[in-house]
């Protein structure tokens, strides 16, 4: 194939993907609101991916939380005395706008993402989708949507309890550690931070939990070929949700914060 | 002269390269069982498969009680599937679902029957298929693959369907037990007067469950007849399909070297 061919080839094979995922996503997306909505599914959803989410999440932001006001603190002493009152504003705004969402986000993509892609892949190659069409039961309605719905619902609530457990973090190194005063260290977080910190946070979880869900249903949906084929399923689900954080999670913050 | 329940017509289907079916014809009638044989590979969960919407024919026409089921929307799709049972070549259970659910599952998602209902016509199929009821908790992953047969069975009668597609029923079970099933697949195709169309290899099987059979080679029905035709038959693939001989006119595209 000469390189004119090869070039071709790729950005018409991008489109076709892009178009196909635009497709999934729209009727994705009219499933989640059209009736019958299946409660119980919704809801064994929201504890799989929330609930058993909830130890990673947690881990994850309380050493970002912990690493951060250490790193910050040996940071500012090279170039800035009186450091101290520095540490906690640093601390509370890298983990609401940035660290807790991204870090978190990423941890369960790759948990959740992969999860719901070898489970639906698995689905596709023996059949059960196929079973279900022939059962009357529409497979969007009964396991895109479930996903789908607990993904938006459960990533707001796991990033909030995230961000708290990140200052968390970020105040046990401070106070234990750095011999910072207790009292002083929460007043400053408190009075540093502002309501679209924390709510530009929560938005960029509502997309990441959407996207990661999206993927994982996407790429199992659409597998084929036996047990390989929901490997490479499960790989592309967590890579391309992993990818598709990081773009929005820039075009989130540009949004909100970008002069 | 009557509709056919079932019609395909010209149905071409073909993956990559691949010709599959290639101008197929086929009539089913109302109540009627017929029984397609035919060698492996040659397209035989193919050809159910497009009848079910779960692929679509390249070239061809296939109605359903007259009307064309190619080019109907989801819902439409939904409705006629609502009244047509299917028994899965590897039987394609809900492994997250137990035993019982998976039978009842076409009650209570498709017809919306409460669950306690739905799990008492779901133990009295599973009897049928002679599944005790202490499998009725346990998880497909548990089963024999025997079993797992039997349970798709029982899932695939559970709703009373108008239509019923057996892909291979008896392979992988013993011969008795090949032959309750037989029984029972006679039995509820003349019970609820629904149209079969069964799939399988073992001619004792054929014989017993068919009122007519047609055999699919290269795409094509190449015969098709009453059950009793197909001893004194002329046509030699069917006799060598039949009578289980390597030699005779049937390409089966293997090099021996
Ligand atoms: N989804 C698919 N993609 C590509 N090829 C397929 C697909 N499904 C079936 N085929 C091909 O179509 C041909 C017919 O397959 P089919 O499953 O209908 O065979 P069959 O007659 O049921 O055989 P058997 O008796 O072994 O079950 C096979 O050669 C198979 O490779
Ligand atoms: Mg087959």
């Amino acid at each position: 194939m000469s390189f004119l061919q090869l070039t071709g080839a790729t950005v018409l094979g991008f489109f076709r993907a892009v178009g196909h995922i635009t497709h999934f996503t729209i009727v994705a997306v009219s499933h989640c609101f059209r009736p019958p909505f299946y409660f119980q599914l919704i809801w064994r959803q929201i504890v799989e991916i929330g609930y058993y989410s909830l130890p990673v999440v947690g881990l994850t932001t309380v050493f970002a939380g912990m690493v951060l006001a250490l790193q910050s603190y040996t940071g500012f002493a090279r170039f800035a005395a009186g450091a101290e009152s520095s540490i906690a504003k640093v601390v509370v705004l890298s983990i609401t706008r940035e660290l807790a969402p991204v870090l978190a986000g990423l941890m369960v993509a790759a948990r959740v993402g992969s999860s719901i892609a070898a489970e639906i892949g698995t689905m596709r190659v023996t059949e059960q989708i196929d079973a279900l069409t022939t059962l009357a039961t529409e497979p969007f309605k009964y396991l895109v949507a479930p996903r789908v719905i607990a993904g938006i619902a459960t990533l707001p609530v796991l990033i909030l309890i995230g961000d708290v457990i990140g200052i968390f973090g970020g105040y046990i190194v401070a106070v234990y550690k750095l011999d910072f005063n207790a009292a002083i260290y929460l007043k400053n977080t408190w009075e540093f931070v502002q309501f679209t910190d924390v709510f530009s946070g929560l938005v960029k979880a509502t997309v990441f939990g959407f996207v990661t869900t999206l993927m994982g249903c996407y790429q199992g949906y659409f597998s084929k070929g036996g047990a390989q084929g929901v490997g490479t399923a499960t790989i592309n689900a967590v890579v391309s949700s992993a990818i598709l954080i990081l773009i929005l999670n820039y075009m989130i913050t540009a949004m909100f914060f970008g002069a | 002269m009557k509709t056919p329940k079932i019609k395909l017509k010209n149905v071409h289907k073909r993956f990559g390269d691949k010709v599959v079916l290639d101008g197929l014809d086929l009539e089913i009638m109302p109540g009627e069982s017929l029984v397609i044989i035919g060698g492996s590979g040659t397209g035989k969960s193919v050809t159910i498969k497009c009848i079910l919407g779960l692929l679509t024919p390249d070239i061809g026409e296939i109605e359903i009680d007259g009307q064309s089921v190619l080019d109907i929307s989801p819902v439409e799709r939904n409705t006629i599937n609502a009244r047509i049972g299917m028994l899965f070549q590897h039987a394609a259970l809900f492994d997250s679902l137990s035993v019982w659910e998976n039978v009842a599952f076409g009650l209570i998602e498709g017809q919306g029957m409460l669950a306690s209902t739905a799990r008492d016509i779901a133990l009295e199929k599973m009897a049928a298929v002679g599944l005790a009821e202490d499998t009725a908790e346990m998880h497909p992953s548990d089963l024999s693959g025997g079993m797992r047969k039997r349970v798709g069975l029982a899932r695939a009668i559970a709703i009373n369907p108008e239509i019923i597609f057996f892909d291979e029923p008896t392979t992988g079970l013993d011969p008795i037990m090949g032959d309750i099933i037989n029984q029972l697949i006679v039995e509820t195709t003349q019970n609820i007067g629904a149209t079969g169309l069964s799939i399988t290899h073992d001619m004792s099987s054929a014989r017993k469950i068919a009122d007519r059979i047609a055999m699919l080679y290269k795409g094509k029905i190449i015969w098709h007849g009453a059950v009793e035709e197909i001893e004194k038959t002329k046509n030699e693939f069917l006799r060598q399909f039949i009578n289980g001989n390597s030699e005779g006119p049937i390409d089966f595209e293997t090099a021996i070297i």
